[in-house]
């Protein structure tokens, strides 16, 4: 069983969302990460835009396939983990710290009511 | 025989060896003037010609092949390709004429790609073929061209979305892009049919085409088809049929009858030419006969007693410098006339009932995606073996020792650990039961000793490659260490 940090919001599409005053640190799940396997390439090209809850954010490939990225909540992509460019096992590695992908600026959190929370995402997987 | 410390031929170098010693010629030698096309910085090998011999004879016997062993990749139709094919395609008339020779002096290839084109209309039902695009990807691109040119012809520019199954291949939203189109998901049910609720919803007056894939990449056979075309009929789009799977409709059905205006065909495929790194695909875009003005150019006519190349009224244009692959075409025209009609049901009988005999056989062994009959390929789940620890690739890797080739793994992306086996029509039952033996004892084996699988292969030049480190940090040459 995934291990599911209890603090988090999570999508359906296996994104989590750790949100700090008006910032959302958006990663994918340990669920995702062992579904997709080695990921060799993570690529985000909404720098600086304003996006909507669920809008596509960028790739993410492993050895088996190339997946889409969503935000789970509306905001503007203020950063980009940078470091994990170069070293896309950091999602492997460790996907709920090491491994974010991006940094968001929200407005306000209603989005979140959108979401699911550690137990009902258990359910899903 | 596997030799495991084959030594790069760069690494056996040694100074002052050589392949041939020539005589002396009997005139003064001169160096050769300094110049920058002379470079010095290249490190090629110094070797004698037996070492040289060996080293490529002994790679060459790594090459597997469909003439060396079973290749159940599948989406691929890894058949035989009979070799009546080569020696027709090799007649000096074809393989000597020049693609800048007049029309009057190659007749008889124009005939036969006139009746190529006549005869793929045949068994598509779409009779207005053209055989320039030269791999299934630009049939496609081609396919989607013709679908924008009919609407802006139509003055209706606004259609610009292609709606495609979330189980489709890769290539269906990437050529939709490539043509300009926005690609639109439609989801599928657990067994890969077009929900039609999703397609309903989605369907509106910019829709430019549906791109569906028939049998469907789960190896199932639409059954809402003839609904579906009508949905996007009635709302003025075009229905695309990606013939990637046409070795299971031969004589059985038509895409023209089904309500389908646009397919291609992957003759390196369906229709036996050489394929996967052995030789160039072709992949003739076919459609009803209200888009054949449409049509890519040159496309050959009969007029009078002649055949000419001509360029349709709207043609979307050139897909490359002359005629496709013509080669190709000769083969694939051959391996059709061999067969005849009934010859080509027949294959296509006999790829549903191969596949639909390993399903049955490894139900037991693996999760089927479908308990319904499946077409020309079955599509198995690993999630059983996974919960010991075994994963589909790991299987792939283990089927490799026993002397397979891997299946397809991972697609379709809805199947979880998805192994995709597509047999064809060209193996034996014994071929078949060998490898439903292996896939047998590799489910075996996931119970008892998973390690014997998650570490192999042990019996090849190489073991378990780090396929995550080589798309990181790929090393592509060679380097002096």
């Amino acid at each position: 069983m995934s291990e599911i940090p209890k603090n988090l919001k999570y999508s359906k599409d296996h994104e989590w969302v750790e949100i700090s005053e008006n910032i959302a640190t958006v990663g994918i799940t340990l669920h995702a990460a062992e579904s997709l396997g080695d990921i060799v390439y993570v690529d985000v090209n909404s720098l600086d835009k304003n996006l909507s809850q669920f809008d596509k954010f960028g790739e993410i490939e492993s050895v088996k396939a190339v997946s889409d990225l969503y935000v789970p909540i509306s905001g503007k992509v203020i950063e980009i983990n940078e470091a994990l460019l170069n070293n896309p096992e950091f999602v492997n590695e460790d996907c709920y710290d090491k491994g974010w992908i991006i940094k968001l600026e929200i407005n306000d959190t209603k989005d979140l009511e959108e979401l699911l929370n550690s137990e009902e995402y258990q359910k899903i997987i | 025989m596997i030799n495991k410390e084959q030594t790069l031929l760069m690494n056996q170098s040694k100074k002052g060896r050589k392949a041939i010693n020539l005589p002396s010629i009997g005139v003064p030698e001169t160096s050769l003037p300094d110049s920058k096309f002379l470079r010095k910085d290249i490190e090629l090998p110094e070797v004698a010609q037996l070492d040289l011999i060996r080293y490529f004879t002994n790679l060459s016997s790594l090459n597997y092949s469909i003439d060396t062993n079973f290749y159940p990749l599948g989406s691929c139709t890894m058949k035989y390709n009979p070799k009546i094919n080569e020696q027709i395609s090799a007649i000096k008339g074809f393989a000597s004429s020049h693609p800048n020779q007049s029309d009057e002096n190659i007749q008889g290839n124009l005939e036969i790609m006139y009746d190529l084109q006549n005869e793929l209309g045949e068994i598509t039902g779409l009779p207005a073929v053209s055989l320039a695009p030269l791999a299934g990807a630009q049939g496609e691109y081609a396919g989607l061209l013709i679908a924008r040119e009919y609407h802006n012809h139509n003055n209706q520019k606004n259609r610009n979305i292609a709606l495609i199954p979330d189980s489709a291949h890769g290539t269906n939203p990437a050529s939709a892009s490539m043509a300009g189109l926005d690609a639109v998901t439609i989801k599928t049910t657990n067994e890969g049919d077009i929900d039609l609720e999703d397609l309903k919803n989605k369907v509106n007056e910019n829709v430019c085409v549906l791109m569906l894939t028939l049998p469907s990449t789960l190896g199932l056979f639409e059954p809402n088809i003839l609904e579906i075309t009508k949905i996007i009929h009635d709302n003025g789009g075009l229905v695309y049929a990606d013939g990637a799977n046409l070795n299971a409709l031969l004589g059985i059905t038509k895409f023209g009858e089904l309500g389908i205006d646009i397919c291609h065909s992957n003759l390196h495929k369906t229709f036996s030419t050489p394929h996967g790194g052995g030789g160039p695909g072709s992949g003739p875009v076919m459609v009803a006969k209200f888009l054949e003005k449409y049509l890519p150019y040159p496309h050959i006519k009969k007029d009078g007693g002649k055949f000419i190349q001509y360029k349709p009224e709207f043609s979307v244009g050139r897909l490359n410098g002359f005629y496709g692959s013509f080669g190709i075409l000769v083969r694939a025209y051959a391996y059709i006339r061999s067969l005849g009609a009934e010859g080509l049901r027949e294959i296509s009988e006999n790829a549903i009932i191969n596949a639909n005999y390993i399903q049955e056989r490894l139900k037991e062994h693996y999760e089927l995606t479908s308990s319904r009959r499946c077409m020309h390929e079955t599509v198995l789940s690993a999630s059983k073996q996974k919960e010991d620890g075994v994963k589909a690739i790991d299987i792939a890797k283990k089927l490799l020792d026993e002397g397979f080739h891997a299946p397809t793994m991972y697609f379709p992306l809805i199947v979880e650990e998805a192994l995709m086996i597509e047999p064809t029509e060209s193996e034996s039952k014994e071929t078949i039961d060998k490898f439903i033996t292996a896939m047998i004892k590799i489910s075996e084996l996931s119970k008892t000793n998973p390690d014997e699988i998650t570490n192999a292969p042990l019996n090849l030049p190489v073991e378990r490659l780090d396929e995550a480190q080589a798309a990181r940090n790929p090393v592509l040459a060679w380097e002096k260490k």
